[in-house]
């Protein structure tokens, strides 16, 4: 299975973006209406390539994941008329990186009523960046039951992976460099839909790890 | 994200900000959906050490942290006064380095004199975790006892906790009152004259001197065991007469409101202060309170040592 392509939105026509340090303000990448056609065209895909959704678990990454998750889910009811159950799994207790800042409080973790033992789990998260939350995710999962396969749907992939680990579905492929900020803002906890890209936050030192935990 | 950090080490209920504790309990919420999965395990303190240093007998709440401490792949070990180098003349101080210089990331400690645990955070680098000193505190169960509370009655603001029996011996009435008054519940303490500590006019909560009073306006009511193995002294003419005025049987209970629940820290002294009845019935937590023990102490140990400690910052 090859990573999905960019299919839906005209392809990044690779414009200018700030160069580090500049402090301009983010700009966006994707406005409310893109938001909407990638999380439906995600949703298509996941009920094509599984050949409908009999089997689909769909489970967010908090806390960003889970309204995405939820989302998705609901495009993909409208579209097979079956019920898709909904989730979302906390990978605090599971990330390699918690030694390295002050603890963590800890996200909801919830399993849907019919467990994932034996369905096609798809995880979301909002962006995906050095790998390591996903991995940890995957960690998580396991310890919560034995799904059949596990897929991985992003609303941004943005490059820059730490870990063997790809996306199934991709809303929008966002070449970044390191010191950029990517801020996917959504409705229900950020008051609009949209991405924006920005300028690194200064002084902080240009590593995905420590990025993806800014964000 | 919130920026709430734990102080170093748990002394006393007293030490916790409104916010802190109830990032003890939002937490201890998330872990508690653990018990339900088939695998109650995570690997977030693995290579971490907690010792369990317990100079006095308990049952519930040495296994609650050695349970605890396992389900977040801590090591754990245990240390008892009886059986060790403490029975050979061996201080505090003496013990708490030797513990110290094996890697200690935890000590969990109980000890029959009030104040030890604070010595004994003087003296060593990681967190210590107070599980009970003399007569003065008993931290954790008091954040179990306000988990517990909040589960069954869905909040703990303006909630009405009568604790009755012997306060003058009970680090859990000192650490609930604290707890409690801090997360906005009116507690009223109850007992006769004589098993009220001194000073406890400064307590911040309300004082009687007659159960069947205060038990119609109570939402919940914590009995605290009659402590005999503390009592040096008469303090009240006959267990009978105690039981009679001080205990709760189901015909008092009958007078609580009808979603009232009933507590107790345990060990029960059943007929005592608790007629086996009421310790039976479905107002009683008295179970739920030891599985919500687990689930506190994890959030606890998480919020210690989960993140980074403090000789590992800036590293």
């Amino acid at each position: 299975m090859t990573p999905a392509q960019p299919s839906g939105l005209r392809p990044d026509h690779g414009t200018e973006r700030p160069v580090s340090g500049d402090p301009a303000v983010a700009r966006p990448v994707l406005e409310e209406p893109d938001v909407g056609r990638a999380l439906t065209r995600i949703a298509h895909e996941i009920v094509e390539r599984n050949r409908g959704a009999g089997d689909v678990v769909v489970m967010g990454i908090p806390t960003r994941g889970v309204t995405l998750a939820r989302r998705i889910r609901e495009r993909i009811v409208a579209v097979e008329g079956v019920e898709v159950p909904v989730g979302s799994v906390d990978a605090t207790m599971y990330r390699d990186d918690l030694r390295l800042r002050g603890v963590r409080p800890l996200e909801e973790t919830e399993i849907p009523a019919g467990g994932i033992d034996g369905r096609v789990v798809v995880l979301v998260d909002d962006v995906l960046f050095s790998g390591r939350t996903v991995r940890a995710a995957l960690d998580a999962l396991s310890d919560l039951g034995r799904p059949r396969a596990v897929q991985l749907a992003v609303l941004i992939d943005r490059g820059h992976r730490e870990l063997p680990i790809r996306a199934d579905y991709v809303g929008k492929n966002l070449p970044t460099s390191l010191r950029e900020t990517v801020h996917v803002l959504l409705r229900e906890t950020d008051g609009r839909d949209g991405v924006l890209l920005g300028p690194a936050d200064l002084g902080r030192p240009p590593t995905a790890d420590t990025e993806e935990a800014a964000r | 994200m919130s920026a709430i950090r734990l102080p170093r080490h748990l002394l006393s209920a007293g030490d916790l900000s409104r916010d802190e504790a109830l990032l003890v309990l939002d937490t201890a919420e998330e872990l508690a959906q653990l018990a339900d999965r088939p695998i109650k395990k995570l690997p977030t303190l693995r290579g971490r050490t907690v010792v369990n240093l317990f100079f006095e007998d308990s049952t519930r709440t040495r296994t609650s942290f050695e349970v605890a401490a396992k389900r977040l792949s801590a090591d754990v070990i245990n240390f008892s006064a009886k059986g060790s180098s403490v029975s050979k003349g061996e201080s505090l101080k003496d013990t708490a380095l030797t513990l110290e210089a094996m890697g200690a990331d935890a000590v969990v400690c109980r000890h029959s004199a009030s104040g030890a645990p604070h010595r004994l955070a003087h003296w060593i680098r990681g967190s210590v975790v107070n599980a009970g000193d003399g007569t003065h505190e008993h931290p954790t169960q008091a954040l179990l006892d306000a988990f517990t509370m909040r589960r069954r009655m869905g909040r703990l603001e303006g909630l009405h906790v009568a604790v009755v029996g012997d306060v003058l011996h009970s680090r859990v009435a000192r650490s609930n009152t604290l707890l409690l008054s801090t997360l906005g519940a009116d507690v009223t303490l109850v007992a006769p004259p004589t098993l009220l500590p001194v000073g406890v006019d400064s307590w911040p909560c309300a004082v009687s001197y007659d159960l069947d009073s205060v038990l119609p306006k109570s939402d919940v009511v914590m009995m605290l065991r009659v402590q005999r193995e503390r009592m040096h002294a008469s303090f009240f003419p006959t267990t009978r007469e105690y039981s009679r005025r001080y205990g709760l049987d189901a015909r008092r209970m009958a007078n609580l409101p009808d979603d009232a629940i009933v507590m107790h820290p345990g060990p029960m002294n059943r007929g005592v202060e608790i007629a086996a009845e009421v310790a039976d019935s479905v107002r009683s937590t008295i179970v739920e309170q030891v599985a919500n023990g687990v689930s506190v102490r994890m959030a606890v140990l998480y919020l210690l040592l989960g993140g980074a400690l403090d000789e590992e910052v800036g590293a």
